[in-house]
């Protein structure tokens, strides 16, 4: 589907082969992304006047570190990705606005996403025009981005083995705490299950940035993630 | 690949049950006896007591009442840990139904399986684990000894050592020296020496500024080089030297009466002096006669003992691949234990072996960095699958958030051993 929606709709500039494939593209139609960006503007403003409200301001929103902007109290989720090292760059933006919650845990961002990625590249084009740092290059970082497998409703509608979940799970505890105790490292329980799924698949998927979490969510099947998010959801 | 370990872990569980069926039987519960209450044996011990909902008999042998973590003791040197914040008690481990016998394990009848005790007690087994831990090795460092801990301590193992080590380093004479003899691979954690140089470097900084560091090291190079290597060029420059090999730090000999450390024939003044020696299994291992060299050879798919499969073995006193010596991989080896114990003393499920491991390591104040990776059982050994490690360079912030990182990992790890 979206291999499809991209053809159509992006210009491919440039496919550089080798490890990391990157492709660079025009994002998408600005103009439709102004009328998009109606429904974030109630709590996000943009432009020489945007000042923070509900949510930061969005200008030079691209190549920005998250919780970046000072002043604005952001959510305890988005300080904690932020100390992991998110940087809001096409891709992470990209799968912010599809489902905020997958990229960041504990957002206070109220919004059920957008679903179609041309709707998302296309707000995210709007977006771009008030990014003035990096200089607007549509080759270059923050517009690059990796080809990504989509996260399919099979693999959300999988039933975990949760008993199988729980020798799994010896492996989360021996960091973070099974009692959701909290000192530097984040309590995992008390997560619904397709919240975890999610968010271990975008470890997968290295969308999110934690190199360790990438290392241990990198190995576990699909399967095997479905079983944890199983297990976690029995444990008070 | 993972369809071919399943059958194989299925088939070798199934057997190991239908094997000790008419024994538990026979004898009502069966019996576990764990030996040493660290990493891999309180872990071990804590799962299957857990796990395995009272059908399992667990007894946890080990001398000290108070467990001091080896891992963190560094920042104890450093002044970023208090001595006591390192003590654990055995109490929730009894708490969750883990028979806990403070005494030393003497012997062990691999026939009559059973484990006698320094006290007098004789324990019966239907499958026994052993985490002893590391020994040293006697006559790795000429001149040195166990008898001569006191004057040139080891502390590399925790509790008494590390106090008497920080005490010797803080009375040093303004300007002194302070030598360590790094041990030979394959040891203990191994970015712990050069994590407790940097720590070292940190007290004297504050507390003897021109007093110099010199670090006496056989290998040719060694964990998170490059990390080190740069943080001490950063936080304490003209500090720390390093004589390797090719100067000859493989010829190193110490006089603990003297405090002399003579490297390659020429003789050194020493203030302080932390010898860390050649490592082996903890000496139970060699009792029960399953060494090979100074390691136990086992498998990675159970943690048995390559010679005796009603022995599984964990942690630093393994040879098993190629996961490092740490307490983090011990706890991660318990956990693959314990549930292959369970499942073949009660029929329980038995999956594959998944491992991993994280090292943190602190540089000075706030400069925390890591190297980690995930491993899996082959036939052959514990094998990589994937790593990452800290990058030189790293900004400020990252390094702050990977030092408070590893102090909730330390909370995380603790509370996963004791309860």
């Amino acid at each position: 589907m979206r291999a499809v929606a991209i053809a159509v709709f992006f210009w491919i500039a440039l496919s550089a082969s080798g490890g990391a494939e990157q492709e660079a593209r025009e994002i998408g139609d600005a103009r439709r992304g102004e009328t998009i960006f109606r429904q974030c503007a109630d709590c996000h403003q943009v432009g020489s006047d945007a000042k923070d409200r509900v949510g930061p301001h969005l200008n030079g929103i691209f190549g920005r570190k998250a919780a970046a902007n000072d002043g604005f109290g952001y959510s305890d989720g988005i300080v904690r990705a932020a100390n992991d090292g998110l940087v809001w760059d096409l891709r992470r933006l990209d799968a912010y606005l599809e489902n905020p919650k997958a990229l960041v845990s504990g957002t206070r961002m109220n919004f059920r996403g957008l679903a179609e990625p041309r709707d998302r590249a296309d707000v995210l084009a709007y977006l771009r025009g008030f990014s003035d740092n990096p200089s607007d290059i549509p080759e270059a970082q923050p517009t690059a981005r990796p080809r990504e497998v989509e996260l399919s409703p099979e693999i959300l509608a999988i039933v975990g083995d949760a008993e199988y979940g729980e020798y799994l799970s010896s492996e989360c505890t021996g960091c973070h705490q099974r009692d959701g105790g909290y000192d530097g490292i984040p309590s995992i329980t008390q997560w619904s299950a397709e919240d975890f799924m999610i968010a271990m698949q975008a470890y997968k998927r290295k969308i999110r940035p934690h190199p360790v979490m990438q290392m241990m969510a990198g190995r576990l099947s699909d399967e095997e993630i479905a079983a944890l998010a199983a297990y976690f959801g029995t444990i008070e | 690949m993972t369809l071919n370990r399943r059958n194989f872990l299925g088939v070798a569980a199934g057997t190991a049950a239908a094997l000790s069926a008419p024994m538990v039987m026979g004898q009502g519960r069966p019996r576990v006896v764990v030996v040493g209450g660290g990493a891999g044996g309180a872990t071990a011990a804590r799962y299957l007591a857990k796990d395995s909902d009272g059908a399992i008999d667990v007894t946890l042998v080990e001398p000290t009442r108070s467990y001091y973590t080896c891992f963190f003791s560094n920042l104890y040197i450093g002044g970023f840990r208090e001595i006591d914040s390192l003590a654990h008690s055995y109490g929730g481990l009894a708490a969750s139904g883990v028979n806990v016998v403070h005494d030393w394990a003497v012997g062990i009848d691999r026939d009559a399986r059973t484990v006698s005790l320094a006290g007098g007690g004789v324990l019966p087994y239907d499958r026994l684990i052993l985490a002893p831990g590391i020994d040293f090795v006697d006559g790795s460092v000429p001149g040195w000894d166990v008898s001569a801990q006191n004057a040139m301590p080891h502390a590399y193992k925790g509790g008494s050592q590390t106090e008497l080590l920080k005490a010797q380093i803080m009375a040093m004479p303004e300007g002194g020296l302070f030598a360590m003899v790094a041990p030979p691979n394959p040891y203990r954690c191994p970015p712990g020496p050069y994590e407790r140089i940097s720590m070292v470097a940190h007290l004297l900084k504050a507390n003897n500024p021109t007093a110099k560091i010199l670090l006496i090291d056989p290998k040719d190079k060694y964990s998170k080089q490059a990390l080190f290597e740069e943080g001490w060029q950063n936080h304490y420059p003209g500090m720390i030297d390093r004589i390797g090999p090719d100067f000859g730090a493989a010829n190193v000999e110490v006089n603990p009466v003297d405090m002399t450390v003579t490297i390659d024939g020429t003789v050194e003044k020493v203030d302080a002096c932390n010898v860390i020696p050649a490592q082996k299994a903890g000496r139970i291992c060699e009792l029960a006669g399953i060494t090979e060299g100074n390691w136990v050879p086992v498998s990675g798919h159970t943690m048995q003992s390559r010679l005796d499969e009603n022995i599984h073995v964990l942690g630093d006193a393994t040879n098993q691949g190629d996961m490092p010596k740490s307490g983090f991989s011990a706890n991660s080896q318990a956990k693959v234990a314990a549930m292959a114990v369970r499942g073949a003393l009660t029929g329980s499920r038995v999956f594959p072996a998944k491992f991993s491991n994280t090292c943190w390591s602190l540089i000075a104040t706030d400069d925390g960095v890591k190297v980690g990776a995930t491993y899996e059982a082959t036939d052959e050994k514990i094998a990589k699958v994937d790593g990452f490690i800290s990058q030189t360079g790293e900004n400020p912030d990252l390094r702050r958030v990977t030092y408070e990182e590893s102090i909730g990992w330390y909370a995380g790890i603790t509370s996963d051993m004791f309860g």
